[in-house]
């Protein structure tokens, strides 16, 4: 079967650049081995971690830096169109990329983050909150958000809560398995009428808090109960990251897939691309778990496999390694090296990826590889979490490498 | 890429719960502990201690989604379905043996067809079903034909030789239920230029014996199909079907489930829309279509089929035929799972899975849904009252089959 251009990996990057290459005319398919970082959504995208303006910190990256590679005129471009993009799909994001704001973490701290979707807890000056009195509201039974750290840290904010535990008869039937009290379950429970009745329990729990801050357990499969409980709750109403899976990042997940299969996109979940053939530092075609024999074909290959946890890379005792192409990566010295033994500290391993040249090019052997481009969380020269660049980094690269390969097509016919 | 195909992989679960997520069963009942619980969690302890396998098993669908969803390629599925053989101290009852035997009553019930078809339907009939077999007096039962496929298929008198051949593997629901799949497709590979032959031996592939836990004769009849299928695999033969039900349990469950080596036939075991389809797109054959044929269809991807990865064969099939219009459902369970949606403690489970898609499919403007499985056609059909149909029967309504044979040189 033949396509424009095959996308290895079905996560953030992989659906973005996907998406991009449909609208402007590709026929593309997009191969995903399960499930991605999605799951794991705080509900707030980052661009880059810093105090104040990301991109001036961006424009002081070392060259290595993915960011590097695509410019900063490119990238202002790029994320000037993301909030659109989104608002389309159906997720509301606040934020702007000339200042960073803060998103609560469910530790009551402050992180800077680029955009968070509005119904979110985050403010803009961390000197002065909307407000000073909070109802934290938790589901009774649910252990994956930790109401007295988030009521301690907001304390240290000059935000003081008053924690409370609702529930409601919908939930016994989860709850008589503890482990099943996980997100996803709740907030498939949480829809219809239940909305009603969450809603009255919340009302009555709130008394006279300003806010009302909540879980993310509300809204899988689509908004309508996130804006349903918040016409029906009667103080402004916040959600807080709760442990994985996420709800909002699966809402997103499946939106996004969701969208590039309605513009005519093929996406395959739960098959794997094993393998490729390259000739003359081409790649021909790509052979996959599901189907045998029968190799897929693309003018284009984008890999947008991720890192460590979707073994985009993985680790031997001496390597890292990129498993279907056998790629060139980047990382450092011997595994003792790898790792610091201190858990939050930066850990260099976060930073080794997939090598490119700086069009994004996979290398193979030293050799760019001509129709195969490197994308998202398997890049290397960057560390998603100490910088906080992750959806950033997705975002971005995917799109440039969208518009490398159409400009580089449309090149190519008019030489024709 | 490293693939988990050792038997126990549960140590690679990473506790992330995504494939809680997309569990069709886990939604709506509330005893069924989930596939993460069932699966990797629940094997750590049943491993110490098989005191701690749990019935509730028994609820799982095997629809494999969560396999699907899995980003660390577990297993899950596989994993419950050899608890439940090894641990399961239920004994299949009547009723289990009845559903599962699904050749067995298919011979008895294509016999007396007119009059089995007639009872079936009537509300006494069901009552005593439900009271004496646990089957749910709710379900409508698939009808079954007077005549078998295998029966017309020799006695057809207008036999020609063909350059190439391929074996057809029809399954009990071609043979007893309806055998105009099994000729559609017969036709349609005719008219490319392909013979048909049969398995020297075909049983039931036995995925409902699987599934009610009758696993030694699952296994002695994957042993007849595998001895008939290496034959004509070793003629140089492939072996096609229309059920992506069948397909999956003889590629995969033989050997995860049932211990039985298939490896050396496994690739030559395809889907008919996969094997037409190649066909096409490798310019080996040519199909016209025909001018006046116009159809709004929808397409729904069983659980299986999306096991396989193999619904875009499918689809890209059908999106050839210039006069369809094309719609994708979204790929979810439909509920029914094969003999599952027929037991009574099944059945309000088995709808309020399939209420979405169900919803999804009356709000569209569509003639017919279009589907690889026979139970989601029994599903769906009695639950949207839109008729449902294979592709292979869509391939053969929409084909011009003068100019088609003209197209590939057959007489
Ligand atoms: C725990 C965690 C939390 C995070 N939270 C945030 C956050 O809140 N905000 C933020 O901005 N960033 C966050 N990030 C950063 C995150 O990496 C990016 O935001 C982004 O989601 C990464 O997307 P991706 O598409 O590059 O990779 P992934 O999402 O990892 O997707 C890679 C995909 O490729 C598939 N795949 C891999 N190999 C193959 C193969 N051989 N064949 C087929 N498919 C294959 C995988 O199954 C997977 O679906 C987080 C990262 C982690 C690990
Ligand atoms: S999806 Fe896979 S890795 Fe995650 S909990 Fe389930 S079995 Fe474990
Ligand atoms: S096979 Fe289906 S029903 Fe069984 S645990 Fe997996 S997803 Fe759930």
């Amino acid at each position: 079967m033949r396509f424009d251009t095959i996308i290895i990996g079905g996560g953030l990057s992989g659906l973005m650049a996907g998406i991009n290459l449909m609208q402007r005319g590709q026929r593309c398919l997009i191969i995903s081995s399960g499930q991605s970082a999605l799951h794991f959504f705080s509900g707030s995208m980052e661009l880059y971690g810093v105090e104040g303006c990301p991109m001036e910190a961006i424009a002081r990256l070392p060259e290595s830096h993915p960011y590097s590679k695509i410019g900063v005129d490119n990238i202002q471009a790029i994320i000037d169109t993301v909030k659109p993009f989104f608002q389309e799909i159906g997720f509301i994001f606040n934020g702007d990329s000339n200042v960073n704001h803060y998103r609560i973490t469910p530790m009551g701290t402050l992180k800077p983050v680029w955009l968070t979707m509005e119904e979110y807890a985050h403010v803009t000056d961390r000197n002065n909150f909307p407000w000073h009195q909070a109802a934290l509201i938790n589901i009774e039974g649910f252990l994956d958000f930790h109401a007295s750290f988030l009521a301690a840290g907001l304390g240290k904010l000059g935000v003081e809560s008053r924690i409370a535990n609702v529930t409601l008869p919908q939930l016994e039937h989860i709850r008589k398995n503890p482990t099943e009290m996980r997100s996803t379950n709740i907030a498939k429970v949480l829809t219809g009428d239940v909305i009603q009745r969450l809603a009255a329990e919340v009302n009555l729990a709130t008394n006279d808090a300003e806010v009302v801050i909540m879980p993310a357990v509300v809204g899988l499969y689509g908004k309508e109960e996130v804006n349903s409980l918040k016409d029906k709750v009667y103080k402004p109403l916040r959600f807080i990251p709760t442990m994985p899976p996420s709800v909002p990042g699966i809402r997103m997940q499946i939106a996004l897939r969701h969208f590039f299969q309605k513009i005519g996109g093929v996406y395959l979940l739960g098959d794997s691309v094993e393998s490729g053939i390259i000739r003359k530092n081409s790649l021909l075609g790509i052979s996959t778990t599901n189907h045998g024999e029968m190799r897929f074909e693309a003018d284009n290959y984008i890999m947008a496999t991720g890192s460590f946890f979707s073994h985009g890379l993985r680790a031997s005792a001496d390597a890292i390694y990129e498993p279907v192409l056998d790629l060139d990566t980047v990382f450092g010295g011997a595994r003792s090296k790898w790792y610091n033994e201190k858990l939050f500290a930066e850990q260099p391993y976060m930073k080794f990826g997939i090598a490119t040249d700086n069009e994004f090019h996979a290398l193979k052997e030293g050799t760019a590889l001509q129709n195969v481009y490197v994308v998202g969380a398997g890049l290397s020269g960057f560390d998603a979490i100490k910088e906080g660049c992750g959806a950033g980094v997705s975002i971005t690269t995917a799109i440039h490498v969208a518009n490398t390969i159409i400009n580089k097509s449309s090149n190519g016919t008019e030489q024709k | 890429m490293e693939q988990n195909r050792n038997d126990n992989n549960f140590e690679q679960c990473i506790k992330c719960t995504v494939c809680t997520v997309y569990c069709p069963l886990a939604a709506v009942n509330p005893n069924f502990a989930g596939p993460k619980q069932a699966g990797p969690d629940g094997e750590r302890y049943r491993l110490k201690n098989p005191l701690y396998y749990d019935e509730s098993l028994d609820y799982c669908l095997n629809c494999k989604r969560c396999e699907v969803a899995c980003p660390s390629n577990v297993k899950i599925g596989d994993i419950i379905q050899r608890a439940r053989m090894k641990y399961s101290k239920k004994r299949p009852s009547l009723r289990d043996w009845m559903l599962a035997n699904t050749d067995i009553m298919g011979r008895l019930n294509t016999t007396f067809a007119p009059l089995v078809n007639r009872i079936l339907k009537l509300q006494a009939t069901k009552g005593v079903m439900e009271a004496l077999l646990a089957i749910d007096h709710r379900r409508s039962f698939p009808a079954y034909s007077n005549h078998k496929f295998t029966t017309w298929f020799k006695m057809r008198t207008w036999q020609r030789s063909y350059k190439h051949y391929v074996t057809y593997f029809h399954g009990c629901y071609v043979n007893y239920n309806y055998p105009q799949l099994g000729k559609d497709l017969v036709r349609v590979l005719n008219a490319i230029g392909y013979g048909v032959h049969l398995l020297e031996d075909e049983e039931c592939c036995g995925v409902a014996l699987i599934a009610n836990g009758l696993t030694r004769q699952a296994r002695k009849q994957g042993m007849v199909n595998l001895l008939s299928i290496r034959k004509v695999v070793a003629k140089g033969e492939q072996v096609v079907t229309t059920s992506s039900t069948c397909t999956f349990t003889m590629r995969d469950e033989y050997p995860s489930v049932l211990g039985l080596d298939n490896a050396d036939v496994r690739d030559s075991i395809v889907m008919a829309t996969k094997f037409i389809y190649e066909l096409m797109d490798s310019d080996q054959v040519r199909i016209a279509f025909r001018e006046d044929f116009h159809k709004r269809v929808a397409y729904h991807t069983p659980c299986h089929m999306e096991k396989l990865g193999w619904a875009v064969y499918s689809t890209s099939l059908l999106r050839m035929i210039p006069g369809l219009e094309l719609l994708m459902l979204e790929s979810q369970c439909c509920g029914i799972a094969g003999t599952y949606g027929f037991k009574k403690e099944n059945y309000v489970y088995s709808q309020k899975i399939g209420e979405d898609l169900f919803k999804q499919i009356k709000s569209m403007p569509v003639e017919v849904v279009a589907t690889d499985c026979e139970t989601c056609k029994w599903q769906i059909e009695m639950n949207s009252g839109i008729p449902v149909v294979n592709p292979i029967s869509i391939l053969a309504e929409a084909i011009d089959f003068e100019k088609t044979k003209k197209l590939n040189k057959v007489k």
